[in-house]
């Protein structure tokens, strides 16, 4: 049945393309804080998601229902074995979404602190619940013969699937710092970049333990493989990158760290979906979980014509929103704005606006 | 309680929670694309506010229908996990379609629309607000598809005792989905109409701006009545195509334990229930339900004794009869709404005629709190759906109690289930909060002459 290993990489790219999206808007959820000094600072951090987000999250949406349809049996064991994580993770997805939407809509100190931290809350637990997930998957769960879980809650935070979290909370972090310093100005941008600084080591040294680990874990070949060495090579450019300040290469060498890290934990599975520390003759695989070969085919058709049109509208979307946010877009006293958010006077701008802030379509009209 | 029953009411409270949001999305997100083409199209300020000022109303609510949306899909997985185990490669399809097909349409296009209004070219605009009803509508489709097959299995195969799809275009001719998936769409249209009147409403009462709340309350009578109408009349077509492969289903909406023929409608009745088949009859009208369950006026419907004797020979012993309390009065609360609903917008249409709708205060007033309506309307209709289901998880192939997940204990129901009750007791009052206070907000200032061929500015959050 070769739509099987098909579907598995459908799984995996969804997976990815989650991470590598959604990893940067949890990053600049952990990190709006502590970028934006003040009220215009932490909305122009938002901002710089604000049109993005909800389009990345469904990636997650998409990746659960691939598994529902493709291995109905990897996803009744999965969400019901992590019933109390997918509880935890669900109210921070919430609540981190309903913050977006809702942090800007009162003028009160207390509201928007209050909210401020539940984003903040939300993206740090979120990407911390899923890498212990993903890391449970490889590592091995008490799963018996019928396939279902037998362990508890506290089964699931085993070292290694704790460290594939913490990991990728870190991965996140510089993901999300390298993004603001790509896509905001002046001493938001400084402050970014110093806080990826700040990070890279951490994350280097958690992607080394962790592909490390990985690779045991895996129990392939002696030597890393090319992905698992992509993963550390990525990183370390990563880390390199931001010292030089190289926005743009930073943003991508963090893109593909996660990525890797991500597929990493992927083909150490496959041809397993989810590995039993009961009995190796339990181990969920893409053949004992497999939906119907016609169900399968239906599918098969279905993404091959929809991801790339999805794909090609959600590349364009970026390419429409890739100008610089920055703070004095969000500043009160600049000019009369009107109540709308429209500055009438379009010379009450600053003269010291940066080069991408010059390419304002809006602006060469002027 | 038992697990299962915890499981259901967990289900129960997040899809009904679920469902609150939806209709509002799918009815606004038309409603505001029609106002945006109106103002692409005449260039009158006026739609542009109207558009502006309804479009925040619409993303309040797009966000809480969003998150909820993921614990649905999350819930299959959790809860049931023997029911996604068995169905998964049949249920499992129109999800990830939907995730593939819709989602991504709906969320990527809404963070276009938002933050695109200085961006994109006023045509380029306006189609991203139609992409956003699109995905809406489609998202819709699959699920609805989806559930569909839950009440009327078709296009598939048992396989080992396992049910196998093998024509997926059955699953989107069925002809519970084709109708009832066209009761959704226009109860969703009713329901972002009444939204829409009952906020214009207020604001012609509280002295809002008469000439463009005006044109709001047109444009909501005007989808609002032909909607309500449609409904009504695809709910009929429903109860008859359910009365033929769910009878139980039917039966119990009108407590009939004994077989009729002819069949009255009972209009009201005092006591009934499981345990009560001879309820006190206040009100009834003869020949209504024949009509209703069978298009006949002579029409036979077959009583609930007599069903479960049947099923009991066909699918061994057991209790088949869903609950009927529940079927009767949310079958009742559900038809009274939508008529009352049907009066208003009749009473809106009059007005409109005679140039009164802006000043006749009794019919502003009762229009903001009709608000209500399409609620009950929409609640008590899934109720009747979904309750009238049960037993059955997946009618005739799988019962509801043995597609609970194996691994999860009582206690962890009890754990989500206390959770998501606080959460979205929360959620729903912020978002109820926030709906009025930015029904009640003045419109975005009309722009002067100077302005008009400036680019609108983006939303921001």
């Amino acid at each position: 049945m070769t739509l099987l290993p098909f579907w598995f990489i459908i799984i995996t790219v969804l997976w990815t393309g989650f991470f590598v999206l959604e990893g940067f808007d949890f990053g600049v959820g952990m990190l709006h804080n502590a970028v934006g000094k003040d009220e215009p600072e932490r909305r122009a951090a938002i901002n710089t998601i604000g049109p993005l987000w909800d389009g990345n999250e469904v990636w997650l949406i998409v990746a659960g229902a691939a598994m529902f349809a493709a291995f109905p049996g990897w996803y009744a064991t999965m969400f019901s074995g992590f019933y109390l994580a997918l509880v935890l993770l669900l109210a921070s997805l919430i609540v981190r979404g309903v913050s977006f939407e809702y942090r800007g809509k009162r003028d009160a100190i207390r509201w928007r602190r209050t909210w401020d931290i539940l984003l903040t809350a939300g993206s740090l637990l979120a990407p911390l619940l899923i890498g212990v997930a993903l890391g449970d998957l490889l590592h091995g769960l008490p799963i018996n013969s019928s396939q279902n879980y037998t362990g508890s809650f506290w089964d699931l935070l085993q070292p290694y699937a704790l460290l594939t979290g913490v990991t990728l909370v870190l991965i996140c972090l510089l993901h999300g710092a390298t993004f603001l310093s790509l896509k905001t100005t002046g001493d938001m941008r400084e402050r970014s970049g110093r806080l990826a600084r700040r990070v890279a080591p951490l994350t280097g040294a958690a992607v080394v333990a962790f592909v490390i680990w990985t690779h045991v874990t895996a129990r392939s070949t002696f030597f890393l493989n090319p992905i698992e060495l992509l993963a550390v090579l990525a990183v370390i450019a990563a880390i390199w990158l931001v010292r030089e300040r190289r926005d743009g290469f930073a943003f991508a060498a963090t893109t593909v760290t996660m990525a890797a890290c991500i597929v990493s934990i992927f083909t150490g599975l496959y041809p397993n979906v989810m590995v039993s520390s009961t009995s190796p003759a339990y181990n969920l695989t893409v053949h004992n979980t497999a939906s119907g070969a016609y169900s399968l085919k239906v599918m098969t058709v279905v993404a091959v014509i929809l991801l790339p049109v999805v794909l090609a509208y959600q590349t364009w979307t970026y390419y429409v929103f890739r100008r610089r946010v920055s703070r004095r877009d969000f500043e009160p006293d600049l000019g009369p704005a009107t109540p709308d958010g429209s500055h009438p006077e379009p010379s009450a701008q600053p003269k010291t606006a940066s080069i991408s802030d010059r390419l304002r379509p809006e602006e060469e009209q002027t | 309680m038992t697990n299962v029953d915890l499981a259901r009411w967990q289900f129960a409270f997040t899809s009904i929670n679920h469902f609150l949001f939806v209709p509002i999305t799918i009815g606004l997100a038309f409603l505001v694309a029609l106002l945006q083409t109106a103002w692409y199209r005449s260039k009158r300020d006026e739609y542009l506010r109207l558009t502006r000022f309804f479009g925040t109303l619409l993303v309040i609510n797009v966000a809480i229908g969003v998150v909820s949306g993921i614990v649905q899909e999350f819930e299959f997985g959790m809860n049931w996990g023997a029911y996604s185990r068995l169905v998964g490669n049949i249920f499992g399809a129109p999800l990830a379609m939907e995730g593939l097909a819709a989602f991504f349409l709906e969320s990527t296009f809404l963070g276009l629309w938002l933050f695109g209004w200085d961006k994109l070219s006023r045509r380029l605009h306006l189609a991203t607000i139609w992409l956003v009803a699109l995905g809406s509508v489609l998202s819709a489709a699959f699920i609805m598809a989806a559930n569909s097959w839950m009440q009327h299995p078709v296009g598939y195969q048992m396989v080992h005792g396992k049910p196998q799809l093998n024509d997926i275009w059955a699953l989107l001719t069925n002809p519970v989905f084709v109708w009832g998936y066209s009761k959704v769409l226009l109860a969703s249209l009713v329901t972002g109409a009444a939204v829409m009147l009952a906020v214009s409403a207020w604001q012609l009462r509280r002295g809002g701006e008469a000439a463009v709340f005006v044109r709001s309350a047109r444009l909501a009578l005007i989808v609002l009545v032909p909607s309500i109408l449609f409904t009504m009349l695809v709910g009929d077509e429903l109860g008859v195509i359910e009365a033929s492969y769910q009878p139980m289903k039917i039966a119990a909406a009108e407590a009939q334990w004994t077989t009729c023929q002819p069949c009255s409608f009972s209009l009201i009745q005092i006591g009934g229930g499981n345990n009560d088949h001879t309820p006190t009859q206040i009100l009834a009208i003869p020949h209504l339900l024949s009509l209703l369950a069978t298009n006949h006026w002579n029409g036979k419907v077959i009583g609930l004794s007599p069903l479960q004797s049947q099923y009991a020979a066909k699918y061994g012993a057991g209790n088949y009869v869903p609950n009927v309390f529940i079927q009767y009065w949310s079958m009742r609360v559900m038809a009274y709404a939508g008529v009352l609903v049907l009066l208003l917008g009749l009473w809106g249409l009059w007005l409109l005629r005679r140039k009164k709708v802006a000043t006749s205060r009794l019919f502003l007033w009762v229009a903001v709190w009709a608000a209500v309506l399409p609620f009950l309307m929409n609640t008590a209709g899934w109720l009747l759906t979904e309750s009238g289901r049960q037993p059955w998880i997946v009618q005739g192939i799988m019962l509801t109690k043995n597609g609970i997940s194996a691994s999860v204990s009582t206690a962890d129901i009890a754990i989500s289930l206390a959770a998501f009750v606080l959460l979205y007791a929360a959620l729903g009052t912020i978002d109820l909060l926030l709906m009025l206070r930015y029904s009640r907000e003045q419109l975005p200032p009309a722009r002067t002459a100077a302005d008009q061929d400036a680019p609108v500015p983006a939303v921001r959050y």
